[in-house]
């Protein structure tokens, strides 16, 4: 098992979490659990990593990269736990985790 | 002129005379044509001569798994050095006949489950191999270089003339069968049953040298059964972009599918994504696969018409006979399947699509392990181009317009691979370099086993998206093309970003928002059966599915 941690520049003018209250989306299928919550960190994207195969930074590094710019993100913390589940898999699943930012958990 | 001298022979039909000779020695221990179970061994000892060409059939399903255990018990003083020409090695008698001494030489398919031992033995010395062949390529030498001199078959029924019924998994019986009978060579059958009155003849008696009534039914293995239930979203969306990127584009209406997780979501999304896409009787109308039980759903919704098979599978066999219209039924009910039949009506398809563990820069790819001998099977014929193909079908026009731009206009097999960019445990598919150039140095083999040809090959689905390599120029673009499908593999992020762009803007890549595919509805929900019992009950209780596929 290894943590890693990844801190993204993100959208400066990204929205904040409004009267403190965090939004969150979350995706859970087999041991694969994505959380995304929308707090203010001053415009930063902080990511946690949880995962079984170690060795894997760059890659991740690449997927978490690509999924903050396509979707423009700021003022997020992501933690994903990755049940030893594949970059396709995770990358669907933080699409669908921010698709569901805000609403009640499946 | 002088005529060069001949070589001396002993007349135009010393193989006859020499099957006499074995009939009369083998004879002694039949009772007409039927041999008792206990004395099969006896029997083989008789007939077979040391040298002899010999095969045990065996390929996905049936075994003669009772004939290979009799042959394994024999004596080596007096059957030895034999060259075994079958298609699979799966069974450990297989390779104990080679651990004894009984036979040496090989020359093969597939050997699956036993592919490492095989691998242990030729490095001992035990097999010569002669070579690895696909099953049509092994079945055409059977009628030219390899012709069995004895070959021991399994089939469900005789009666006590030889006649044999086959039932569904007739597979690889009449190449075997036909190869063998007409060059006055030995044929053994291994039935079930003996019976009075046959369903239906699948090998005529007079063809048949002697029949023993095995005291177990001979084995079969279910291996085209696909839960549903492992199916994964991943798989779900690659599926969409099968449908809508590949089939929908060209029209394609007949097909061969792999037997993989890949394709089995194919199936299951043909009448719930495609329906509403419209698709119905315009795509998947004609297969030439096994009656892999995911494809019910799509039989029962009206979108496959018609499948012919290379053989049966498990628990599918009265959900089959009950639809006559769609498969290929005897007199008596039950289907007939046939091997070569089946690959040939794959070859000249208009689509293969499959899966494979690696692809290489060209495209190439293999499912070689290291430490492993395998083999190819079927894959090689049904996933290359028919060049050999001359009728015109919309699909095949298309995919020729888009490979051929200049000069004589042709048409285009389609040759799809469907893959993950990462496999379990975050290997790559995408590769610079196949392990099969390393597989060809540890086993001394002629040339590195490629499963499918970069050059055969048209499309590469992942689930970033589709290749179209038809429409790649040079091999630097083909090179990209495969890049950029390649995901977060280390040959995905070494992509040319900006050659990945205008190969997209060519259509020679295409990511789902390309081709119309909502990544949001890759969800299990999209599956026409989510379990096996689902299965079933689209079949109204017709199919049965194996114990172990059970869970309620």
């Amino acid at each position: 098992m290894e943590r890693l941690e990844f801190r993204f520049a993100g959208r400066a003018d990204a929205p904040a979490a409004s009267d403190g209250e965090a939004l969150v989306g979350v995706v859970g299928s087999g041991n694969l659990e994505v959380m995304i919550e929308q707090v203010d960190l001053g415009g930063e994207c902080l990511v946690t990593v949880d995962t079984s195969i170690n060795g894997f930074v760059e890659t991740w590094e690449s997927v978490l990269r690509d999924f903050m710019e396509r979707h423009r993100l700021g003022n997020v913390r992501v933690s994903i736990n990755d049940g030893g589940a594949t970059p396709a898999v995770v990358a669907l699943r933080l699409d669908q985790a921010l698709a569901n930012l805000g609403k009640p958990p499946r | 002129m002088d005529a060069s001298p001949r070589p001396p022979r002993t007349g135009w039909n010393s193989l006859a005379r020499n099957y006499d000779a074995r009939m009369l020695r083998g004879g002694a221990l039949a009772d007409g044509k039927v041999v008792a179970p206990d004395r099969a061994t006896e029997l083989l000892e008789a007939v077979i001569e040391p040298h002899d060409r010999i095969c045990i059939e065996g390929n996905n399903q049936k075994h003669a798994d009772f004939l290979a255990k009799a042959l394994a018990t024999v004596s080596p003083d007096r059957v030895h050095d034999l060259h075994v020409v079958q298609s699979n090695i799966a069974l450990a008698p297989h390779l104990d006949i080679f651990e004894a001494g009984i036979a040496r030489r090989l020359d093969f398919c597939y050997a699956g489950p036993q592919g490492l031992r095989l691998a242990q033995l030729v490095a001992d010395g035990k097999v010569q191999v002669g070579a690895i062949h696909t099953y049509l390529e092994l079945y055409s030498r059977y009628f030219t270089d390899l012709t069995p001199r004895v070959s021991l078959i399994a089939a469900e029924a005789a009666d006590r003339d030889g006649n044999l019924y086959t039932g569904p998994n007739t597979e690889d019986t009449p190449a075997i069968v036909e190869a063998t009978a007409f060059k006055s060579g030995i044929l053994i059958a291994q039935v079930n049953r003996i019976v009075d009155k046959l369903p239906r003849v699948d090998v005529p008696g007079d063809w048949v040298s002697f029949v023993v009534e095995a005291p177990t039914p001979h084995y079969i293995e279910p291996i085209f059964t696909r839960d549903p239930a492992a199916i994964t979203e991943i798989q779900v969306l690659m599926a969409m972009m099968v449908v809508r990127g590949i089939y929908e584009k060209y029209g394609v209406t007949r097909l061969n599918h792999g037997i993989g997780f890949d394709t089995a979501a194919v199936e299951l999304i043909l009448p719930t994504y495609a329906e509403e896409l419209g698709l119905r009787g315009k795509i998947c109308r004609y297969m030439s696969v096994n009656p892999c039980p995911t494809l019910i759903p799509a039989i029962e919704s009206g979108f496959v018409e018609a499948i012919h098979c290379a053989g049966s599978e498990l628990g599918m066999e009265r959900y089959v006979a009950e639809r006559s219209d769609v498969f290929f039924i005897g007199r008596d009910g039950s289907m007939r399947s046939n091997r070569i039949f089946c690959q040939l009506a794959g070859h000249y398809a208009d689509l293969f699509i499959g899966s494979t563990l690696q692809i290489d820069l060209e495209g190439n790819s293999s499912t070689a392990t290291l430490a492993r001998i395998t083999g190819f099977g079927g894959a090689p014929n049904f996933g290359s181009e028919s060049r050999g193909r001359r009728h015109g079908s919309p699909a095949w026009l298309q995919a020729g317009r888009e490979a051929h731009r200049a000069g004589m206009p042709r048409g285009r097999k389609l040759v799809v691979q469907m893959v993950e960019t990462f496999r379990e445990g975050l290997s790559s598919t995408f590769v610079e370099k196949l392990d099969a150039w390393e597989l060809m140095d540890t086993f001394d083999m002629p040339l590195p086993p490629v499963m499918v040809y970069g050059d055969d090959l048209t499309h590469i689905v992942t689930e970033e998206g589709i290749a179209n390599l038809l429409l790649c120029d040079t091999l630097a673009e083909r090179a990209q093309a495969i890049r950029g499908v390649a995901g977060y593999t280390a040959v995905g992020r070494a992509r040319d970003r900006h050659m990945v762009e205008t190969l997209r803007e060519r259509g020679a890549i295409l990511y789902p928002e390309d081709i119309g595919v909502d990544k949001r509805l890759a969800n299990r929900d999209l599956l026409a059966a989510r379990s096996i019992k689902d299965l079933v009950r689209w079949s109204d209780g017709l199919y049965a599915p194996p114990a172990r596929f059970r869970n309620w």
